[in-house]
């Protein structure tokens, strides 16, 4: 039972970390219809501008919190500039923009390992953040829960901001219809720029979390590309634009993959069984609803 | 006499069809004018151009301004209040919201809008995908209608509903005539006569007449004009 609860919460933690991944994708794809596979590398330079920071704070008490704020603020920048500069000349060319993305992503990861070579990293992080808390027999990480709460603070965040605040609600309007929304007056450029940087800044801190919760505090070029794929699942599942589909469906995904890795996933050659069933969950969903848990009819 | 709205020779193609072939015309500054013509002869096309939504090539001037080539939001904050023919209401948002996204910043009045809109008060926080046609309609006059705009491009606003919401709509034209210039696409010859005081007549993608409302009481011009026997 007690190893039961640990490894909910680590898959509960996981998919924190997918959420903060897959709802700037979700909220790109939902308003401006782009399909960003550059997400995954403002995810790896979230984490390497934390891992920046941390090599230059001392690592006590809530030092961690400059480092998160270092990634996400990374992750924004990078997103903004991407929007402005690659982004906005396609817009209306589908086509194009995947093909950019891609470009991006390939070019960035590459500088990544000329710059820093393709060994991990190591993140410094305060001793809070790895040591783990008692619950009963059970020792559950507190990166974990780090993870959730990041992964939570984030949801409660963009709802308030979704709902309550005027361009939260032209970004809802700008999803169903951008035509009308300039037709109000309202500059969409602006509600674009500001939902990749968004989206990048959630990225950039689930970087760092990943690095710190699931891969022994190590930074690595390559990381993003790795989750981009799990968060693409998360968004179909969840819904195309919905962000409350992708939480709901990045806390199923995460608690699958760990769930099945866990109990069924040891042994020779079922090591990927986890991996395995997060599509196998995708199929299954797709047949039963296609479009996703909470996603719009078409 | 004051223009609202230039349009020198302005051309439009949609998917191939060249649907706008040198429209010209000129709106006066005040009371309603009515942009008529049969169905597909490009009268909503000629109001998304005017605010930039449908590329086109040719002179466009709005309450004085050259907007040609303009973005459809700088187009808006001159002071234009569009009301499309679908409505087009934000269905996922509440009819609050649906107000609240057309506050530019200044000037909002919304005791003027739920004056002559009691319902949209009531049904603030209703999503506005459930309203009823009529509803919906009042909700897209209401969003323009939330600050003072000196120009009202309205398409259709009679198109679809009941005669209980036909009138309520005329009766509230009739009001912001007084206050705003109003161009204002409709097919309804009896709507137009009762609140226009100009028309223009689109055909073949160019304006094939100009004139007085009044004109609109001779039979064979409207059955020549718009094929519609009164």
């Amino acid at each position: 039972m007690t190893t039961f609860i640990a490894i909910t919460v680590s898959g509960l933690a996981l998919g924190a970390v997918y959420f903060l991944i897959s709802s700037g994708l979700s909220l790109i794809y939902g308003l401006m219809d782009v399909l960003n596979f550059a997400h995954g590398v403002f995810l790896t330079l979230g984490a390497y501008a934390g891992w920046a920071v941390a090599q230059h704070v001392p690592q006590r008490g809530p030092a961690f919190v400059l480092t998160a704020l270092a990634a996400a603020a990374a992750g924004a920048a990078v997103a903004a500039l991407t929007e402005i500069a690659l982004i906005r000349p396609l817009y209306g060319r589908p086509v194009s923009q995947i093909l950019v993305t891609i470009g991006l992503d390939l070019a960035l990861v590459g500088l990544l390992l000329g710059g820093f070579g393709s060994d991990s990293r190591p993140v410094p992080v305060p001793g809070w953040v790895s040591a783990v808390t008692a619950i009963g027999p059970e020792r559950i990480p507190n990166g974990d829960f780090a993870a959730l709460a990041v992964g939570l603070a984030v949801l409660a965040a963009l709802t308030w901001f979704l709902r309550r605040t005027r361009y939260g609600i032209v970004i809802r309007a700008g999803a169903e219809n951008r035509d009308m929304v300039r037709a109000l007056g309202i500059d969409v450029g602006r509600a674009f720029t500001l939902v990749f940087a968004i989206g990048g800044a959630a990225a950039g801190l689930a970087g760092l979390l990943n690095s710190v919760v699931f891969n022994s505090a190590l930074v690595d070029p390559e990381q993003g590309d790795q989750l981009l794929i799990f968060a693409f699942i998360v968004v179909v599942i969840g819904g195309l634009g919905s962000i409350t589909g992708s939480a709901i469906a990045a806390l199923l995904v995460g608690l699958v993959q760990v769930y099945v890795t866990f109990y069924a996933g040891h042994g020779a050659g079922l090591g990927q069984l986890g991996n395995m069933s997060v599509v196998l969950l995708l199929a299954a969903v797709l047949l039963v609803r296609p479009r996703g848990l909470l996603g719009r009819a078409a | 006499m004051n223009s609202a709205v230039t349009v020198r020779d302005l051309h439009v193609s949609i998917a191939g069809s060249h649907v706008l072939q040198g429209v010209d015309l000129r709106v006066e500054a005040g009371g309603v004018t009515a942009l008529l013509g049969r169905n597909g002869v490009g009268k909503t096309t000629t109001l998304r151009s005017l605010i930039g939504l449908q590329p086109g090539t040719g002179g466009i001037e709005i309450l004085g301004t050259s907007v040609a080539g303009w973005p459809t939001h700088k187009i808006i904050r001159l002071g234009v209040g569009y009301v499309p023919e679908d409505r087009d209401v934000f269905a996922g948002l509440t009819v609050s919201e649906n107000l609240r996204i057309a506050e530019t910043g200044k000037d909002m009045n919304y005791d003027r809008v739920y004056a002559l809109f009691p319902e949209l008060k009531r049904r603030a926080r209703q999503l506005a995908g459930t309203l009823s046609g009529g509803q919906q309609q009042m909700l897209a006059i209401g969003r323009v209608l939330l600050e003072r705009r000196p120009l009202l491009l309205i398409d259709e606003p009679t198109k679809g509903l009941s005669p209980k919401f036909v009138s309520e709509v005329v009766d509230v034209l009739h009001r912001v005539r007084e206050t705003a210039t109003v161009l204002m696409v409709e097919q309804n010859v009896h709507v137009v006569r009762g609140l226009a005081q100009r028309v223009i007549v689109l055909d073949h993608g160019t304006v094939a007449y100009t004139g007085e409302a009044g004109d609109l009481d001779d039979e064979d011009l409207t059955r020549r004009l718009l094929g519609v026997h009164q």
